[in-house]
């Protein structure tokens, strides 16, 4: 178990490093796709060793997977939308909503 | 009897209201005034039909085998039913009293409605700006009117007793242009409305107590054999009389429950009747046009006191203070109104105070009536005083009328000597000051007579002192036809025609309530209207003593006027001088009107409002300001926060949540 696991945990802590320090956006989009997908191993693993009698882990993943794949198109037009206005990706010139 | 007619009568002057109210504009002027005249008209004979049936047919339901009048239900819907015990109704009560108004307001809204074709043009016959709207509201009046007359319950009576008081602040401030109609208008609907607040109060205690607003389960008493006809009956108000005196707190502050319930409904009589002290709003009231004058403050709505007090006279008999109250408030505003009416410029002033000083005699009238006086004479006569009043009154308001449309004034000091120039409105106007003067055989004497009968019958004061205000009136009265149609001659202006006589429009409601007038008084009123609904023959009663001595007192208070005033001569300014301070205050009518502004401005305003109004401005409205502006501060002190780099935010969270973590593991640990 632990085997799945710390790779799990690993990923995950990639994806917190990636979504704090790069500027881009896109970069960051891919940092989230990696905590959730290390999020989505945990459940499987999880449900395998502790129930493996449920198959609730296995449902609630796919469901995640989709709701990422969902989430990542919202996210990719906000981007593209964002680009347009001011041709840039960078996340820190995205401070205008505040004013 | 059928239910169609009677609803017919209430749904016509509605729907004209409706369709004038929104149509109106659309539709010419003439066509407005013809729809709207025609309206009640049709009104005015189903009304008629209406009373003749229930006076004349005989039909069992209407007069009992003993020829007693009784009280019948043409239908009483249930209309807002709260719970169970709580039920306010909307019905239409047939009884000689509401017979006689509905006769009475049908009549008198015709005339105005016919008279108001002619008044409401100037001379080229080009129509006032809002005709349209002046029929619609008259249609309004009527139908509140004629609604409040037929209530079967009190709380009808109040619905339709606070429309006639809508539709009246509407007439009155008809020209709201005016700054003076419109403060008029509202003078005249906080008067009322103040009484009201009493009217309401009376009510609440009155239903509370008996646990029914029904006229007839507090007056009167099922016949057997049918549940829609009733009898008046003093064994029931005896009864609610006793539910009273046995209740847990049968007395407060002094007086009996019942007594405050009455008096505070006499107070919204008060009020709507013009009884002093809440007088002060009817002589403004003459703000609206001349024939709103004439129909409202004159014939009809200002007798809706009246009507009420008589309408519950049994309850009122219960309690022997109420009455007493109902007199001495009638007894000393009829001789306010009649010494101030003798000083007035305006004519419709005068009117105005005769009109109150006239309802204040069928005040007293029911104030001393008893069972046990003269068979309760006060009653009938109260009732045939609203009557031939409600005729003679609105004539001279109307004859007035013609007179202002003549001469585009209101004062007397303009007309003079027009007897040559106008002679339909002189005789008209002349037979209404006979008649309210009380001589024989005009209406006015026999109603008046049969009132200072009771008054005799009562105590030797009240009839000395009604007697006294019957002399007043004559005198004002002539003093008032001697200065429009005699004094000098008119003073025909350069480049103006000479004042004449009024369109047909305008004299055919003068003549035909000239006529009335003079024969009101052969009307066997007695076997038609009774405090018990039983014929009553009052010539049996009738004091030739009497009689005499108030046709003497008219034509001494006649001749006075006709010394003075006749011919123009100085003696009325001889006696202006002699009694310089009675005159002043007569003519500034007591100062009751500068007496309620001081009481209002410098006391309530200043005294009362302004501090709460400071109380609201600085500390509520300070409670209220210093949150927000605590909120403001606040907020701009943590929206650096907000920076907007959304790095920082995931920073903050995930510090946040490893420090919750952390606490959580070793709190558990």
């Amino acid at each position: 178990m632990i085997y799945y696991l710390v790779p799990a945990l690993i990923m995950f802590c990639c994806g917190v490093y990636g979504f704090v320090t790069r500027k881009n956006m896109i970069a960051m989009l891919i940092s989230l796709e990696l905590m959730l997908n290390a999020v989505d191993i945990n459940f499987v693993v999880f449900n395998r060793y502790l129930y493996p009698q449920a198959m609730e882990g296995m449902m609630f993943t796919l469901f995640a997977i989709a709701i990422a794949a969902a989430e990542t198109a919202v996210a990719i037009a906000i981007i593209i939308n964002a680009y347009r206005s001011i041709k840039n990706v960078d996340v820190t010139d995205f401070n205008k909503m505040k004013e | 009897m059928e239910a169609t007619l009677p609803i017919l009568i209430l749904a016509i002057p509605l729907f004209m209201f409706l369709l004038l109210g929104l149509l109106g504009n659309k539709m010419s002027h003439k066509m407005a005034g013809i729809l709207g005249t025609a309206g009640m008209g049709v009104t005015l004979v189903l009304a008629y039909i209406t009373a003749f049936t229930y006076f004349f047919s005989g039909n069992p339901d209407f007069v009992s085998a003993e020829g007693q009048h009784l009280q019948y239900v043409v239908f009483n819907v249930d209309w807002l039913q709260f719970y169970k015990d709580l039920v306010i109704r909307i019905g239409f009560l047939l009884d000689p009293i509401s017979a006689l108004l509905l006769v009475v307001i049908t009549t008198i809204s015709f005339m105005v409605h016919l008279y108001s074709n002619g008044y409401m043009r100037d001379h080229h016959g080009v129509y006032e700006r809002g005709f349209q709207r002046f029929y619609a509201f008259l249609a309004l009046f009527s139908f509140s009117m004629l609604g409040l007359v037929v209530a079967t319950n009190i709380f009808q009576m109040y619905i339709f007793w606070e429309l006639v008081g809508a539709s009246s602040y509407l007439l009155i401030g008809f020209y709201y242009i005016k700054p003076s109609a419109v403060s008029a208008s509202k003078k005249a609907f906080i008067v009322t409305r103040f009484a009201d607040l009493g009217f309401l109060i009376g009510i609440l205690i009155l239903s509370y107590y008996t646990g029914t607003f029904n006229f007839t389960d507090l007056t009167s008493s099922a016949v057997a054999d049918s549940s829609n006809v009733f009898a008046v009956n003093i064994a029931t108000s005896e009864h609610i009389r006793n539910i009273f005196a046995s209740s847990a707190a049968p007395v407060f502050m002094g007086g009996s429950v019942l007594t405050w319930a009455l008096v505070l409904i006499f107070m919204g009589g008060m009020g709507k009747s013009a009884m002093l002290p809440l007088h002060i709003w009817l002589p403004d009231a003459m703000e609206g046009p001349t024939p709103v004058s004439a129909l409202i403050h004159a014939a009809t709505m200002v007798v809706a006191g009246v009507y009420l007090v008589a309408r519950l006279f049994p309850l009122y008999l219960m309690e022997e203070t109420a009455l007493v109250i109902i007199t001495v408030v009638g007894a000393i505003t009829a001789f306010y109104a009649a010494m101030v009416a003798c000083t007035q410029v305006d004519i419709k002033r005068v009117l105005a105070f005769s009109t109150i000083s006239q309802i204040a005699f069928m005040m007293v009238s029911l104030g001393v009536a008893r069972p046990e006086i003269h068979e309760g004479l006060g009653y009938m006569a109260s009732m045939f005083h609203l009557f031939t009043h409600a005729m003679f009154k609105a004539l001279l308001f109307l004859g007035a009328g013609a007179l202002i449309h003549a001469i585009g004034s209101n004062d007397y000091t303009e007309m003079h000597g027009l007897r040559k120039y106008m002679p339909i409105t002189h005789i008209t106007f002349l037979i209404g000051c006979l008649a309210i003067a009380g001589i024989i055989p005009f209406s006015g004497f026999f109603s008046k007579d049969e009132i200072l009968s009771s008054c005799m019958g009562y105590n030797w004061v009240a009839y000395v002192w009604m007697s006294l205000v019957a002399g007043l009136t004559a005198f004002y009265m002539f003093r008032l036809y001697f200065l429009i149609f005699w004094w000098k001659e008119h003073p025909v202006r350069e480049g103006h025609h000479a004042p004449h006589d009024q369109p047909w429009t305008m004299s055919v409601p003068l003549i035909f309530l000239a006529a009335v007038s003079v024969v009101a008084g052969f009307v066997p009123f007695g076997n038609l209207v009774s405090w018990n609904g039983e014929p009553y023959d009052f010539m049996k009663h009738f004091n030739w003593n009497v009689a005499t001595v108030s046709l003497v007192v008219a034509i001494i208070g006649i001749g006075i006027a006709m010394v003075m005033y006749r011919k123009e001569n100085p003696l009325p300014d001889k006696m202006q001088r002699a009694f310089p301070a009675l005159w002043r205050w007569c003519f500034h009518r007591f100062y009751w009107d500068e007496l309620y502004q001081f009481i209002t401005h410098k006391i309530i305003f200043a005294r009362v409002c302004r501090p709460i109004a400071w109380f609201d401005r600085h500390v509520i409205d300070g409670t209220m300001d210093g949150f927000a502006i605590v909120t403001n501060k606040v907020s701009w002190a943590i929206r650096g926060l907000q920076s907007g780099r959304v790095q920082m935010y995931v920073w903050i969270y995930l510090i946040g949540a490893l420090l919750l973590g952390t606490v959580t593991a070793v709190c558990l640990l």
